[in-house]
């Protein structure tokens, strides 16, 4: 958090009565966000991670604990003052949840004519906002005739129209197609970057966080496990939740038969070079891969691979030298039996 | 076939359509709210209120278990304070309001529950009121729902209005009780239910088409 913070969370606990018995969706959760950045809020279905961002604006009352918006403590606040605030956090959500009787324009301007702004005045920014979000040609056109992708576009414009100061996407790409998703995340750290809106990311997938998010936290149960640089809990997961994440599930899945995996997580440089082909030249054995998953994160090259680690115990410790001599980080496991 | 008889059958279709359609105006007025209160206010909606729900659903219910023809001849002295008489077409649009409002309520509250929740969600996070809300999300979106259920209410309206026709109601009910039921004129009688048949046809067939026009999730 190289700035203040704009969002902080204190021993923030959501409970539900569900038929007479209580399930704990939040649990003791204490979080900053800082001014500006991209905070991503990774875990499971069922983790609390939806729960977390709606209590984050009041639209589920935390059981206990407090909010913080700025200075103001949101629990204590009043109704009037709340819809304020809200105006301040603009949300979407994976069923983008547009207006379906009003064209995209009406949809972007919903926001404003309920703050009360001036016809014209609300069209002007509406229209500013659209070609933000590249749909100026889209207007008039209803929410039935768009695709996910520019439903998403509408969304991320309607929720910008009163200049908030954050924004909470709860799922914003789940929905989506990668292509798709992909261009949504850039248009995401695009307003990130140009307009200084902090952005708060709930995702259950690793991809989304690594491309652009700052900093993560990893949710399990519903408590915060492991929060930090996105790229120090990718490198060097602590929580077996983070692990389960960043290896896909079928990953693990094919890895469970007895055989032992070796995770290797390597960054920028390294990836360039011939590492497979290099280290079986060094040592002699031939390497299986089981996965593997590398990608371009802001300007860096991330990648993991899963290896079938040899069943002896001398070539194991051939390989384990060669990665540490090469300085690649891995561990062994993943999730295998 | 007689003059007389066209002449009466014209002004019957005139009375049924003036009690069918100044009743389910104002059983409109009285459903539309009602239904939106005992909506909001139940168990998910966006003012909770169990006691403002219980009685206000159980007013709804109560009027809805009793058969339409037992409530006309019950509230025939409220009838009579609110119109002055109690036969007649005018007469009757009072006990077709009443047994019509709650029915409208029930109508317009299943429109409402067909709205995405998460749309009234994504409004709430935006900081609209629940006047708002009610205003600006819930009906416009439910109103293409909303013009069916009038339509739907309208045929049974109009079931109810032809009913009334025995206990002294005007209209094709009245004309058809008379001429069909105590003079044995079937014939007058088979005119009258084509006309009735004709008469929700028309209903249907406008209510439909205007649900094309103004819904935009099909187009």
């Amino acid at each position: 958090m190289s700035e203040d913070r704009i969002i902080k969370l204190e021993h923030l606990s959501k409970k539900f009565q569900i038929k007479g018995t209580e399930v704990t969706a939040v649990d003791q959760v204490d979080l900053e966000v800082g001014r500006g950045e991209i905070f991503g809020i990774i875990g499971f279905s069922g983790a609390g991670k939806s729960t977390l961002v709606r209590c984050i604006n009041l639209l589920e009352r935390p059981t206990e604990g407090a909010v913080y918006f700025d200075d103001t403590d949101l629990m204590s606040v009043g109704q009037a003052e709340l819809k304020k605030i809200r105006q301040k956090m603009g949300m979407i959500f994976q069923q983008f949840n547009l207006l379906e009787q009003r064209n995209v324009i009406d949809n972007v301007c919903y926001p404003l004519e309920i703050a009360g702004v001036k016809k014209a005045e609300r069209l002007e920014r509406a229209r500013e906002l659209l070609k933000i979000v590249d749909l100026s040609e889209k207007e008039k056109a209803y929410p039935s005739r768009l695709s996910g992708g520019q439903k998403q576009r509408v969304a991320i414009a309607r929720a910008l129209a009163t200049n908030p100061e954050v924004l909470l996407c709860d799922e914003a790409t789940s929905a989506l197609d990668p292509i798709t998703t992909k261009s949504i995340l850039e248009l995401l750290k695009k307003i990130n970057q140009d307009y200084g809106v902090t952005i708060i990311v709930i995702t259950h997938e690793m991809k989304v966080a690594e491309r652009i998010c700052d900093r993560i936290a990893v949710m399990s149960e519903g408590k915060v496990v492991e929060c930090g640089a996105v790229k120090e809990i990718f490198l060097n997961p602590k929580s077996d939740t983070a692990r389960r994440l960043i290896l896909s599930d079928d990953q693990i899945d094919e890895s469970g038969q007895g055989r032992k995996v070796l995770r290797i997580a390597f960054d920028g440089q390294s990836s360039f070079e011939p590492f497979i082909s290099s280290m079986t030249v060094h040592t002699g054995i031939m390497i299986n891969i089981l996965g593997a998953n590398t990608e371009n994160i802001g300007g860096k090259a991330y990648g993991q691979m899963l290896i079938e680690a040899p069943k002896e115990e001398a070539s194991l410790q051939k390989i384990k030298e060669f990665l540490t001599e090469k300085g690649i980080y891995f561990e062994e496991g993943g999730k295998s039996a | 076939m007689t003059q007389e008889l066209w002449e009466l059958l014209g002004k019957g279709i005139l009375e049924t359509l003036y009690m069918v359609l100044v009743s389910s105006a104002v059983a409109y007025v009285i459903g539309i709210p009602l239904g939106v209160l005992v909506f909001v206010t139940d168990t998910g909606g966006i003012c909770r209120n169990r006691a403002v729900n219980f009685i206000f659903g159980g007013i709804i219910n109560l009027v809805r278990s009793v058969p339409f023809l037992i409530l006309l001849v019950a509230i025939l002295p409220f009838t009579r304070l609110v119109v002055g008489t109690t036969i007649g077409s005018t007469a009757t649009i009072v006990p077709l309001v009443a047994a019509a409002a709650p029915y409208v309520a029930r109508m317009v509250e299943s429109s409402l529950k067909e709205v995405d929740h998460g749309v009234v969600e994504a409004a709430q996070a935006m900081g609209s009121s629940n006047f708002q809300i009610i205003y600006k999300v819930l009906l416009p979106e439910a109103k293409p729902s909303l013009v069916v259920g009038a339509t739907i209410s309208l045929a049974t309206i109009l079931g109810y209005s032809a009913m009334a026709g025995f206990v002294g109601g005007g209209g094709l009910g009245a004309i058809a009780t008379n001429y069909g039921y105590y003079r044995y004129d079937s014939e007058t009688m088979l005119i009258t239910v084509l006309l009735l048949v004709l008469i929700v046809q028309l209903f249907q067939e406008v209510g439909l088409r205007l649900v094309n026009h103004i819904d935009k999730r099909i187009k």
